[in-house]
């Protein structure tokens, strides 16, 4: 589980997250959602120890994560920020090796191979294992950056935006290979979005933020109305019957 | 896990995630380091053998090469803490353009030098000569360097154009304050600071090399076995910070063992901009590897082999041996030029 309890950054006098609490339950894919500028990213970050809070606790899983020791952090929880530039050439299987850094601390053993074997199958990118990141398109590229965290082999997965600069197929595989991790591997998986339609669709729960406060908590059902939304997104929002009895958003 | 994903990921086990994705890469690394070794050797050769008349190995070609081997023991300590400290720095900060040189890392040396000279006197300066002066100094340079480097490269000015702008602003700065307290000097003083400031490859501050050698391999050594760390700063902090890496201490920690190699081979022969510039970007294109313990040898045979070949000709071709680190530094700077106007980008 992960718990924030009064958590709180301020980044100048008028800009401040939180204070912010919330219990994300384990297993399933949780979304967070919200207008720009509304602090996902920072929640997200602040879980995930890339940034520090002001003031409050947040646990994962049981640790404290600013009390934690960063090594076993690592080993239960996994983040992958929205931009990822490398200075040296990697291939894509040497980039998902890295993620099995916390375990081996750099000597790959066998068990460790095989983790990497299962994180490239299961993001298809056998083919490509060899390639070199800047050989592959935008979305292959996401794709081998998942694998890397996925090979960290952590209860809980946090990723910042995934969809960013991906086309609708693109998307929509990522999406299902994420649905699949938390199905099929048990992994809790902390996922910003941007595209209500995704969240609705793919996620367990949706918790919406604005202006750097948590406003609506709660599974799909609850959260992808009308109303609801509009009053999230500052924008009116239709919701209609989409296909298969599914709701779609419709906000243009 | 479902069974058919178990299948198909025990189909493909037996593969090994390495340094080199192909086993010709490999091949190639080896015959680099090979390649390397030899021109390494034939320069050593040629700097103590060129015009030896005696026989080979015989007592007074012995004799003959012990005059030289001195000039020999200096490349090499020059090669190593360059290659070493430029290379690691590059991780460090996550950049294949900055390095310590450019930085300004030196000019703080020859700051710190022309201070005590201008501010104690001769007569303060000479009282402190010996190993006390050395560690003195040095390890003034490596504080400083360590506090305003840490500070500026913390993440706080991210961007690459700032840090290379007050990297360069810096550097000027502490030069023309050296200029400046050079110009008040009495014209002695000035001939004693400018004998200490002055190294070059034939004329380099010997006396320190007893502990130039040992803190040099020290500092190299530690850095060696930080590669698997410094493989994971490429990635940047926040990957870093996600493997479980304290992305701040690692930095804390290269910097300085990096500022120790920069203080240890500026005393020796002064500043050289661009040698660990060409070094390590020589070494990044022969290894073609993410993998530091490999890149990092290759990094000092390259510097070692350019550097000895340099002074060979100059000193026996064109018989101007005090020259080496201008001319290195004109290639080195050339290499630099063209590589940022191919990237087009910093």
């Amino acid at each position: 589980m992960i718990s924030l309890e009064n958590v709180f950054k301020r980044y100048s006098d008028d800009v401040a997250i939180g204070p912010i609490s919330l219990e994300i339950p384990r297993g399933g894919v949780t979304a967070l959602v919200g207008p720009n500028g509304a602090g996902k990213s920072t929640v997200l970050t602040m879980i995930g120890r890339l940034q520090e809070p002001d003031a409050g606790t947040i646990r994962v899983g049981g640790h404290d994560v600013a009390r934690t020791p960063s090594k076993t952090i690592a080993k239960v929880l996994s983040i992958l920020r929205q931009e990822n530039h490398f200075v040296t050439r990697l291939t894509v299987r040497q980039l998902v090796g890295f993620g099995r850094y916390p375990h081996s601390r750099g000597r790959l053993t066998v068990e460790d191979e095989q983790h990497i074997d299962r994180a490239i199958e299961f993001l298809d990118l056998a083919e490509l294992q060899d390639r070199f990141l800047d050989q592959l398109s935008g979305g292959q590229r996401q794709r081998a950056y998942v694998a890397m965290v996925l090979a960290q082999d952590t209860d809980y997965v946090l990723l910042d935006e995934p969809l960013n600069n991906l086309d609708m197929q693109h998307s929509v595989q990522m999406m299902k290979q994420l649905r699949r991790a938390a199905d099929e591997l048990g992994r809790t998986i902390v996922i910003v979005l941007h595209d209500i339609n995704y969240a609705a669709h793919y996620a367990d729960r949706i918790v919406a933020m604005n202006d750097g406060r948590l406003t609506e908590t709660g599974p799909p059902e609850e959260i992808v109305r009308g109303e609801v939304l509009s009053r999230i997104f500052h924008t009116p929002v239709e919701v209609v019957d989409g296909p298969q009895g599914r709701p779609v958003c419709v906000y243009f | 896990m479902s069974e058919s994903l178990q299948a198909t990921a025990s189909a493909r086990t037996g593969r090994r995630t390495g340094p080199f994705p192909t086993p010709a890469r490999r091949r190639r690394y080896l015959i680099v380091v090979g390649v390397l070794l030899v021109i390494a050797l034939l320069a050593t050769y040629g700097i103590l053998g060129y015009g030896n008349r005696a026989e080979f190995m015989s007592r007074q070609w012995v004799t003959i090469a012990g005059l030289r081997v001195e000039s020999v023991v200096v490349i090499l300590v020059v090669a190593f803490c360059q290659s070493f400290a430029t290379v690691s720095f590059q991780t460090a900060t996550q950049n294949r353009i900055l390095t310590p040189s450019i930085m300004g890392f030196e000019s703080m040396y020859v700051a710190i030098q022309t201070a005590a000279v201008f501010f104690l006197g001769i007569s303060g300066v000479t009282l402190l000569d010996g190993p006390a002066r050395f560690f003195l100094q040095a390890g003034l340079m490596v504080l400083m360097s360590v506090l305003l480097y840490s500070w500026l490269l913390s993440g706080r000015f991210g961007n690459l154009h700032i840090m290379l702008l007050v990297g360069v602003v810096i550097g000027g700065g502490l030069g023309s304050l050296s200029t400046f307290m050079q110009r008040l000097l009495e014209p002695n003083e000035f001939d004693i600071l400018s004998a200490r400031l002055l190294g070059s490859i034939s004329n380099a501050s010997t006396e320190n090399l007893p502990y130039v050698i040992p803190v040099c391999l020290a500092a190299g050594v530690a850095l060696w076995l930080r590669s698997r760390r410094m493989n994971l700063m490429a990635l940047g902090r926040d990957a870093t910070n996600n493997l479980g890496l304290n992305h701040r201490r690692e930095l804390m920690t290269t910097l300085l063992l990096v500022s120790i190699m920069m203080a240890m081979t500026t005393s020796l022969v002064g500043p050289m901009t661009f040698l660990g510039f060409l070094v390590a970007t020589l070494a990044y294109s022969l290894t073609d590897t993410y993998d530091h313990r490999l890149i990092l040898p290759v990094a000092f045979l390259a510097g070692y082999s350019v550097l000895a070949l340099a002074y060979f000709t100059l000193r026996n071709v064109f018989y101007a041996g005090g020259a080496v680190t201008v001319i290195v530094e004109l290639v080195g700077g050339l290499v630099f030029l063209i590589v940022l106007l191919r990237k087009g980008r910093l």
